[in-house]
């Protein structure tokens, strides 16, 4: 697909939300490093009952969901053909690459012996019974191809760069040692712009293969965040533990996945002082109530056949988490079928909400909710545990600011809708 | 194009579901794993135990440089005198409580790894750290490949594996059977040898069920008609006889069928010889390819998108 269809974001790096987001991860960052000297139980609530606390529960079992925008964007685009979504999957794109990469990050964080991680590499350690081993596997594998699904806006820019930054840094230091500037760096940076000029036809041409895989690779590893907690049969609640635990996760990050691509879409629209793309954004709305239609037949139809509705409706305190889940999901489903509040932002971004706090509520019903390991046993994450957590989301949001900034993701504004756009700001002032 | 490629859409769909909805259909229909009663273990007798926790210090000594264990202090004992866990945890690997209901009603019980005929930790683990040997039936940990994920400990019906939460560089901690100490050495585990007793019973699992049978025929009355560790979870190596029913031990009601059979069944069937995600990623290309036909691979693209898709043929 044509590169031209992206645009850098002409703005300031240094605004203060960077500077909160900033101060936000250094000190999630901090505690990381008191994590890695005194233990996890010296800056969490984890225990030998609840073993996976907020970290796997968010960053990783909901983090992923979340970040599947990309995964959500790519089914829509190249296997149902909608290509004119085709200038909005960068951005998806590199949500979703900084969801994975964190997640990963945050995993590192979490278990307790890192270093031996290199056994996932190795084939007489490899055990394919675990749902862990293939999340695992399928998550390093599409983080990488979701690095290399983002490789053309770095390549296209670094074809087009004069290295002014660097050029101005580097005639600054050599004056400041009273050296003169060595030719060869200059060559050098030609050469850098050669090779990305080389490999970018390439790239494109083998690209439409990475994407595909990055369509299987999600199916899999969202179909086995389900599977994972299959084995805890005495653990989890009746109203969660079922066999189509695996099925439920993979619809439930395909609704989640095009609700936040709609919310990244208006959140960044309205961030970043664009237009909303309320077209394209109407349209991807129209799929979502189809995918939670089906998602709530499976939950009940799961349940009834388990003889667990009465469950469901005895008000108890996990049924009022399961009813509170249930209700969101179909609450936003339930406005989105109507084509008027399709086309208006508000309600858009209303039942987008809706949607992804049920759908992510239901990833913590699963994982820590509805998950309980016998009597005595509590779990409620400590401060530090969840500034862990701020620390990484925080990052997350703000490589999203800065890296807009600097390389074509967003989609190219139209002349007219900047003139548009143009008009309104000046209405507005 | 709109309607052929939605129903592709919901082929894949329905295709996932119908291979979930196989997996569990084959998890209920599986045929029983069978249980090797030639491996060995312990058998706890309840009404025999009198409280006096030798096995724990026994344990403790025996096992203490294997796995790096370290002594727990109880909140009264501020000199550190004594070594009193409340729990297993990361540097105890067996446990003896006292469980009361009432003066007349009491109980001890022992805490340790159950070695389950089929166990949920093993199955779990992603990086074969925790194993089971084909040969004696123990449930064996190897930090050196423990990436400390604790599913093991998410698995365990019974909370038996636990971390050690305090340390930098942490580990797994749980009952090995003494394989590599006491076992190796004398040729049982430390905690049954030293039972003054005889409320621990160390041997092949055929040997031990014959002896609880026998103790269960020779005493009417006296327990509880039923050997905790048999049928639970497809059968443990550990098993247990009480006069007092063993949930309230401590020792939860659990079904015949080990959770495990459940969860590989259906990760099995998703997975089976690696041929739907392939088929899947096939499949996929093959749809992908086809709608970028026409779109053309160059700039050209960004023309026409105002026309919207109806030009576009698949």
């Amino acid at each position: 697909m044509g590169h031209d269809e992206y645009q850098k974001h002409d703005a300031k790096i240094l605004t203060p939300t960077f500077i909160v987001l900033l101060t936000l991860t250094l000190i999630g960052f901090a505690l990381i490093a008191v994590r890695f000297i005194k233990g996890i139980g010296a800056v969490t609530n984890m225990s030998d009952g609840y073993p996976w606390g907020i970290w796997i529960t968010y960053d990783v079992a909901t983090g992923t969901a979340i970040a599947c925008g990309g995964y959500a964007m790519a089914i829509l685009i190249y296997i149902r053909n909608h290509m004119h979504y085709h200038p909005m999957i960068r951005s998806a794109i590199l949500t979703s690459m900084f969801g994975y990469g964190l997640a990963g990050f945050s995993v590192m964080v979490d278990v307790g012996r890192p270093w031996n991680s290199y056994n996932f590499f190795i084939p007489s350690k490899w055990q394919a019974n675990s749902a862990m081993f293939e999340v695992a596997l399928c998550v390093m594998a599409y983080t990488t191809v979701l690095l290399l699904e983002f490789l053309p806006a770095v390549l296209t820019t670094l074809e087009k760069t004069e290295w002014k930054t660097l050029q101005l840094l580097l005639d600054m230091l050599y004056s400041r040692m009273g050296m003169k500037r060595p030719e060869r760096i200059g060559e050098r940076l030609d050469k850098v712009k050669e090779v990305a000029a080389w490999l970018k036809p390439r790239l494109d041409k083998v690209l439409i293969f990475v994407i595909v895989l990055g369509i299987t690779l999600p199916t899999m590893h969202q179909s086995s965040l389900g599977s994972l907690l299959l084995i805890a049969s005495t653990k989890l609640h009746p109203l969660w533990h079922t066999g189509f635990l695996p099925l439920l996760f993979l619809i439930n990050c395909m609704f989640i996945g095009y609700s936040i691509a709609i919310l990244e879409s208006v959140i960044s629209c309205y961030a970043f002082k664009r237009p909303f793309e309320t077209k394209e954004l109407s349209g991807m709305a129209r799929i979502i109530p189809w995918l939670t239609v089906i998602w709530l037949a499976v939950v009940i139809g799961d349940l009834a056949w388990r003889g667990q509705l009465g469950a469901a409706l005895s008000f108890d305190f996990y049924s009022r988490f399961f009813l509170l889940e249930f209700c969101l999901v179909a609450g936003g489903s339930l406005l989105l079928f109507s084509g008027r509040k399709r086309e208006s932002i508000r309600w858009l971004f209303a039942s987008a909400v809706l949607i992804v706090l049920g759908g992510a509520l239901y990833r913590f019903n699963v994982y820590l909710i509805g998950f309980n390991p016998g009597k005595g046993w509590h779990y409620f994450p400590s401060l530090a545990e969840l500034m862990i957590t701020v620390g990484i989301v925080a990052f997350e949001i703000l490589g999203y600011q800065v890296l807009v900034k600097i390389l074509p993701v967003l989609p190219k504004l139209h002349t007219r809708q900047q003139i548009d756009a143009g008009h309104a700001a000046e209405g507005k002032a | 194009m709109r309607k052929p490629s939605r129903r592709d859409f919901l082929k894949i769909m329905g295709a996932t579901g119908a291979a979930l909805l196989a997996g569990r259909a084959g998890a209920e229909a599986s045929e029983e794993h069978h249980v090797n009663n030639e491996t060995i273990g312990m058998l706890y007798d309840a009404t025999k135990c009198v409280g006096c926790k030798a096995c724990m210090s026994a344990c403790k000594r025996v096992n203490s440089d294997y796995g790096s264990l370290s002594y727990e202090q109880a909140k009264f004992d501020s000199d550190g005198l004594w070594d009193a866990p409340e729990d297993l945890s990361g540097s105890t690997r067996t446990l003896i409580k006292l469980f009361k209901e009432s003066d007349k009603q009491w109980s001890y019980v022992k805490y340790s790894c159950m070695h389950c005929q089929k166990p949920s930790c093993v199955s779990v683990c992603p990086v074969s750290a925790m194993t089971r040997d084909k040969m004696t039936g123990t449930v064996d940990y190897n930090k050196d490949a423990c990436i400390g994920c604790r599913y093991c400990q998410v698995a365990c019906a019974f909370n038996i594996p636990k971390f050690q939460w305090e340390k930098a560089i942490p580990q797994i901690v749980k009952c090995d059977l003494c394989k590599n100490t006491n076992l190796l050495k004398k040729g049982i585990t430390a905690c049954a040898e030293v039972c003054p007793v005889g409320a621990i019973m160390f041997g092949k699992r055929k040997d031990l069920l014959e002896e609880a049978n026998k103790r269960l025929s020779e005493n009417p009355g006296k327990y509880l008609n039923h050997i905790y560790g048999e049928k639970e979870v497809g059968g443990t190596n550990h098993l247990y006889l009480s006069a007092m029913q063993f949930n309230k031990l401590g020792l939860p009601v659990l079904a015949n069928e080990a959770p495990a059979e459940f969860s590989e069944k259906i990760q099995h069937t998703i997975y089976k010889g690696f041929i739907a995600p392939v088929a899947l990623y096939g499949t996929l290309c093959f749809v992908a390819l086809k709608n970028m036909k026409g779109h053309g691979t160059d700039d050209k693209h960004s023309e026409k998108e105002e026309k919207g898709e109806s030009d576009h043929g698949a």
